[in-house]
């Protein structure tokens, strides 16, 4: 009861919301680059949404499901198939057993997120089961996936579907994505900057340099100045610091950061905005805007309600079908 | 902040938060950054998800949502600066460092683990001999623990084998380098890039992913070294791994 990976794609891993709770030893949380796609994926097939999920980059992995299963496919759009059949992201699909899912095409996004029904068994490691790449612990084995692995489903029945089917709603997303804005508080270090750079931060597009990983994105762009070129004593960072490189360029600290750093922090992303930051790709750009911590609050807290709001009808609808089936 | 804070508070976007004592690095901050930790931990663990101690700062990254829930008509951010500044003036009326931990490092500083040790001797006037007595004399506070996972900034060494970090960084460090870096003392934990000073290596594993702490050391630890021979390293060495 599980799939396989019959063809590894370039960086495809098991996920969940990071494992926190031992930074101060140095370890990173990692974790899902898009929290709310991954949350998503469990949503719609009713998992709570914590659960791990496999995050893949184009090209992804092909997968074949050995067994019938539930699943559900966010994020990214790279133009999945079934059996060479077009499938729709953001839906929950009944997969029949012994079919194959592809990724065909790079149309939109740069991490798809998929769940199955119950979730995976993975390795757990220090209470998460996201992959840590460095300490080679969690998801499977610690590392990305490779071909002929083969990942057990959690849900070991039979489900007996036998055609393959999307089931008739989907989950809008459109709400939760800012199309390249990224909203930001400013950081400790930000009044060092030039009025000058402080002004070009907001005003320019920064691009997404083809550096950037699951640890940061090193941005390119105009040049960002400090007034006053302090050495700053290394303290925490977290996902979405924002710092200023001896170059004058920017790094976004992403999902498997290091804990403490040292560069000036010019900025913080806010949590909201961390999923269409996690979706832009390299050669992308973005442009900044400041949020007030208050703003900042405020939208997160109602995306908190909208996702709660998405997973108590996700179940009731679940519910009721598979009720009338 | 008033003059009777010495310290500033800061967001880390909208799930953090740091409180930041500034100036140079010291050991007399460190513990008050330690003392912090201690009373920190007890401070609501459902909504603090991090607590992470530095040099001079330390900082809360915290799950927004339940921390919101306790801050009635503040925001989120409000109440834990709130909090902060309560927890800091509490912490300053401990005198005693709680759980603090000893812990005693052997070292080898055979020649050829101690790839800087004969150079940094002949820059500070000193023999071999004398170089390692003065790493192994002071006892160390681990200040904090960043980088990579289990490496431990320990501080302060005796200024006459402070040591800057070399020009060009070494593209392999052994696991186990002991190292000085400035003021400071550390040793890697796993293979790695770095530019510190290597003086010698220990046998000890600093990082096992494998035990329920993995880290050999935690902030706030105090640690001591002493010189082990070649035989010694390798006989600890087989019998721990």
């Amino acid at each position: 009861m599980g799939l396989r990976i019959i063809k590894s794609g370039i960086a495809d891993s098991i996920q969940d919301l990071g494992r926190y709770g031992y930074q101060q030893l140095g370890i990173s949380p990692g974790g899902v680059m898009d929290r709310i796609a991954a949350i998503i994926a469990n949503t719609l097939v009713g998992n709570k949404m914590g659960e791990p999920v496999l995050e893949m980059h184009f090209p992804a992995a092909t997968i074949l499901f050995e067994t019938s299963m539930m699943i559900a496919i966010t994020g990214a759009d790279f133009g999945a198939t079934i059996n060479g059949m077009e499938v729709l992201i953001n839906q929950p699909i009944l997969v029949p057993s012994n079919t194959e899912l592809r990724f065909t095409k790079h149309k939109k996004g740069s991490k798809v997120y998929l769940s199955v029904e119950e979730g995976f068994e993975t390795q757990n490691w220090l209470g998460s089961s996201s992959t840590s790449f460095q300490l080679k612990k969690g998801g499977v084995e610690g590392r990305y996936l490779l071909k002929n692995d083969f990942i057990p489903f959690k849900n070991k029945e039979d489900l007996e579907i036998d055609t393959l089917m999307h089931l008739p709603w989907r989950a809008s997303m459109a709400e939760f994505y800012t199309n390249n804005r990224i909203d930001c508080i400013i950081g400790a270090e930000y009044a060092l900057l030039e009025k000058i750079s402080q002004k070009s931060l907001v005003t320019n597009q920064f691009k997404i340099s083809n550096q950037s990983n699951r640890m940061g994105y090193r941005l390119e762009g105009q040049a960002l100045l400090l007034s006053d070129k302090k050495e700053c004593v290394s303290s925490a960072v977290s996902f979405g610091t924002i710092q200023l490189l001896p170059n004058a360029q920017m790094i976004i600290l992403m999902a498997d950061h290091q804990t403490t750093g040292g560069y000036p922090r010019i900025g913080q992303v806010t949590t909201s905005s961390l999923p269409t930051l996690a979706q832009v790709s390299p050669g992308d750009s973005i442009s900044f805007e400041l949020v007030t911590q208050e703003e900042a609050e405020a939208i997160f807290l109602q995306q908190q309600q909208n996702l709660q709001q998405l997973q108590n009808a996700c179940n009731f609808r679940l519910q009721e079908y598979f009720k009338n089936e | 902040m008033t003059s009777s804070t010495p310290y500033q508070i800061y967001a880390i976007g909208d799930q953090g938060i740091t409180l930041d004592y500034g100036g140079e690095i010291s050991e007399s901050i460190n513990l008050k950054i330690f003392k912090l930790y201690q009373v920190l931990k007890k401070w609501q663990p459902d909504a603090v998800l991090d607590i992470i101690p530095a040099y001079q700062s330390i900082s809360l990254i915290y799950d927004l949502g339940k921390i919101k829930k306790l801050a009635g008509t503040k925001t989120a951010y409000q109440y834990v600066e709130m909090k902060l500044v309560e927890k800091e003036a509490l912490a300053n009326e401990i005198d005693f460092v709680l759980n603090q931990r000893k812990i005693d490092i052997p070292v080898c500083y055979h020649k050829s683990f101690g790839l800087d040790l004969e150079e940094l001797a002949n820059t500070h006037q000193l023999s071999i001999g004398s170089f390692i007595d003065k790493h192994v004399q002071r006892s160390y506070r681990v200040f904090m623990i960043g980088f990579m996972p289990g490496f431990a900034y320990m501080g302060t060494v005796d200024p006459l084998i402070a040591s800057p970090r070399k020009d060009n960084p070494r593209t392999h460090v052994p696991a186990g380098s002991v190292g000085i870096a400035g003021s400071q003392t550390g040793i890697y934990p796993f293979n790695s890039p770095g530019g510190w000073q290597i003086i010698g290596q220990t046998p000890f594993t600093l990082f096992d992913a494998t035990k329920e702490s993995p880290t050999l050391l935690e902030p706030g630890d105090e640690v001591t070294f002493h010189p082990i021979s070649l035989d010694e390293f390798h006989h600890l060495k087989n019998s721990s791994s």
